[in-house]
């Protein structure tokens, strides 16, 4: 049954793959991005339950927060064209 | 007495498991069939909310130890909190950056601007934007 999951989830990374290579514009791929991120998450918690190794579920934390400020850092730097904060130090 | 449970609880987290396969792959399809990026902002918000809560809400019936439920929760709560977050961010750098949703007619007061002179077409479809966004 864990099977079925990774392999639901293995084709959801691949259509998000392929909407982050065809996306017309640049926020389709930060949507694909974000997506595969969320399903990189998932696959690594199921992971847990398959293989009976380390415990993987504290990497799926870790990944779940690198994902949002990955995603925040993106939008910044399409939107400004550059990651200084906005605030001018004098 | 241990054993009596897994059965259901097993049973309840397969079902979920199913759905959260099921929404999650409908998801994907979504993001690629669907015409413009904002309507795919809605396929990628499904596979986030209901996709990634069903297939973890499912492993939590599966824990052995109380700490995996604890760790799987809080997986779903980053999720929760960071996807809406970052769905937002998306979509305002989206419109601001001008690009605007894909309608299958155009908007009537924009019809009924584009009539009239050029100014008040523009001050109108300003109007309509804004409200859109909010």
């Amino acid at each position: 049954m864990f099977a079925v999951a990774l392999v639901a989830i293995a084709v959801t990374m691949l259509l998000a793959l392929t909407r982050a290579f065809k996306g017309p514009t640049v926020f389709d791929r930060v949507l694909a991005l974000n997506m595969f991120g969320t399903k990189t998450v998932l696959l690594i918690a199921v992971m847990n339950y398959v293989s009976h190794g380390p415990d993987f579920l504290d990497l799926a934390v870790l990944y779940a927060l690198l994902n949002f400020v990955g995603v925040i850092a993106l939008l910044k730097f399409v939107r400004e064209y550059s990651l200084k904060p906005e605030v001018e130090i004098e | 007495m241990g054993e009596l449970w897994h059965l259901p609880l097993d049973l309840v987290s397969w079902v979920l498991l199913l759905g959260g396969c099921f929404f999650c792959v409908v998801g994907g399809l979504g993001l690629i069939r669907l015409p413009d990026f904002y309507s795919r902002m809605h396929a990628a918000g499904m596979t986030d909310t209901l996709g990634a809560g069903l297939l973890l809400v499912a492993l939590a019936f599966q824990a052995t130890h109380w700490m995996e439920i604890v760790k799987l929760f809080f997986i779903l709560g980053f999720l929760v909190f960071t996807s809406p977050t970052a769905a937002h961010a998306l979509a305002r750098a989206a419109f601001t950056h001008g690009l605007k949703p894909k309608l299958a007619e155009p908007p009537p007061d924009v019809a009924l601007a584009a009539e009239q002179t050029d100014t008040i077409a523009e001050t109108v479809s300003c109007e309509g934007g804004v409200s859109s966004a909010s």
